[in-house]
């Protein structure tokens, strides 16, 4: 690990301040799960580390719930929202992206806003000897002809096709959330949707945020089709692994006809991916086999597999249709 | 090219943590034990180099230990290297195996994947704080013992240390509740079995007392 100077901050402008010192590659710690890790690599490589956890004895750490919906503070633990009662109750698809995502004890610890913004766990950007445009731009691409079974068939480029694995980040798109931000440049709100970029030409540049930006606040408001959501999650254990496909539901149902449909994809796509064209094919329709089949066809119209990865496909449409035909018969 | 020089770079990084744990280590074993002293926040205030050691006192099992450590090193090996206690165990030191499992707070955490400075001024309890003031055992260590859920050990502590807190959670309630939340901890001689039985033994031990 290469080494930094250690700061602590006790609020959000100490911590933005402390991590805008010109000439510094600084970096916001929070849980420390996916930086640690990093840094152990070289794949990261700050000089400077700024812990902002002080910052979960305020508001920053805090659920609230009202009637609009949900205010989640970025430094709640994964755990403490996976177990809220009314995040259960009326955001289940958020409890169940939380829950099913890493382990209890990396769920104590992995913040909501560091969750969101983890790096990819592509083998060819984590171990350093391997050519890659996400961690040294130019470098080229290990994956393109390596071995890419857990590559993104959706929204790859032509420098990249590493994986976004997050989990709740699919809840947070297919529910339309919002992030409230604090930088050098004041505070902003940016819908979840435009928090990530595709890889284009440039991996490398992961977000659109600031490098001294900090994630405050998310906000999730609630709709008819909150209730009626779950997270399905397909992978090669069943515990304690990143997703090969997964699926964020949220339904509006009047009867069996789908009034609003919201389809998120996990494990398949280099970003967080809503798919669009997929709900708007459900919209007015009786929600039932053949419909959700149609709809999961859409969904992957545009898949540009490689060598091991043709198999998401098929397993990606089935995650669809069973995640749309489960949140149909749930009772709520 | 670029790689080599990170290759190099990384080796030279390594040589200077050697030199500085040495020293850090020289510090802490020079420095006279003062709970609450104000060296610690005296030393934190000043500007300071990057190669400079910090200064943390962590409270582990109840009782304080003044270190002076690198800002890299990790909690997993303060405990172990810097405070002594070589009970919590280093796996993979990667989050992904969870034999370094600790608690915070009574909140259990990878130990591994938290550097010793985060730590400071919250209570660390690890599998040495477990037994009780005479050496009685948890009721977890006896149930692992009782139902032989372990071979060759080494992911044991951390076992335990998960299984207390999964208890504690309310996260025992059935088998398969146990499997997933007892996930994050590995046991490559695969004693999983006997692994659950014990948590429902030691869950029913703890609901009677």
């Amino acid at each position: 690990m290469q080494p930094f100077s250690f700061r602590r901050a006790n609020d959000p402008i100490d911590a933005v301040d402390a991590v805008a010192v010109q000439g510094a590659s600084s970096q916001f710690i929070a849980g420390g799960t996916n930086m640690l890790d990093y840094m152990k690599l070289n794949v990261l490589r700050p000089d400077r580390l700024v812990d902002i956890n002080a910052l979960a004895q305020g508001v920053h750490g805090r659920i609230e719930v009202n009637d609009n919906g949900l205010r989640l503070g970025a430094l709640v633990r994964m755990a403490e929202a996976q177990d809220h009662r009314a995040i259960k109750r009326d955001f289940p698809v958020i409890a169940e992206s939380l829950m099913l995502a890493a382990s209890q004890q990396i769920r104590n610890m992995a913040s909501l806003g560091g969750n969101i913004l983890q790096k990819t766990r592509c083998e060819y950007f984590r171990e350093i000897s391997w050519p890659c445009n996400k961690r040294n731009p130019g470098a080229g691409c290990a994956a393109f002809e390596g071995m890419n079974r857990e590559h993104a068939i959706l929204g790859g480029g032509p420098a990249c096709i590493a994986t976004y694995h997050g989990d709740f980040a699919q809840a947070l798109i297919a529910l339309d959330a919002t992030v409230e931000t604090l930088g050098r440049r004041g505070r902003r709100k940016l819908p979840f949707a435009e928090l990530h970029r595709l890889p284009g030409e440039t991996p490398n540049i992961e977000t659109t945020l600031d490098p001294d930006e900090l994630i405050t606040f998310i906000d999730v408001p609630a709709g008819p089709h909150t209730r009626r959501s779950r997270y399905l999650k397909i992978r090669d254990r069943q515990s304690y692994q990143f997703a090969l496909a997964s699926v964020a539901v949220a339904l509006n149902l009047d009867g069996d006809t789908v009034r609003d449909a919201r389809l998120a994809l996990g494990g398949v796509a280099t970003v967080p991916w809503r798919a669009r064209e997929a709900e708007e094919s459900l919209r007015g329709k009786a929600l039932d086999e053949e419909t959700a089949q149609k709809a999961a066809d859409i969904a992957f119209a545009d898949a540009k597999p490689r060598t091991h990865n043709a198999f998401k496909i098929p397993l990606g449409k089935a995650t669809v249709v069973r995640a749309l035909l489960e949140a149909k018969d749930m009772r709520v | 090219m670029e790689n080599d020089r990170q290759a190099r770079d990384s080796e030279q990084n390594t040589n200077c943590s050697r030199r500085l744990f040495m020293a850090g280590t020289a510090v802490a074993a020079s420095m006279p034990f003062v709970s609450g002293s104000s060296a610690a926040t005296a030393m934190h205030k000043m500007p300071k180099g990057i190669d400079e050691p910090e200064a943390v006192t962590l409270n582990i099992n109840k009782k304080d230990y003044r270190l002076a450590v690198d800002a890299r090193t990790t909690l997993l090996d303060a405990i172990r290297d810097h405070a002594g206690m070589t009970g919590t165990k280093k796996g993979c030191d990667h989050g992904q195996c969870g034999a370094c499992t600790v608690h915070i707070e009574g909140r259990r955490i990878l130990s591994c994947m938290t550097l010793a400075v985060m730590a400071e001024g919250q209570k660390v309890t690890t599998i040495e704080g477990l037994a009780g003031p005479a050496g009685a055992l948890h009721p977890v260590q006896q149930a692992f013992i009782d139902n032989d859920a372990f071979q060759c050990g080494y992911c044991t502590p951390g076992q335990i240390m998960s299984a207390v807190a999964c208890i504690a959670e309310g996260h025992a309630a059935s088998d398969d509740d146990i499997r997933e939340y007892m996930s994050g901890n590995l046991c490559r001689c695969a004693a999983y079995p006997n692994i659950v039985a014990a948590v429902k033994q030691a869950k029913t031990e703890m609901e009677r007392t």
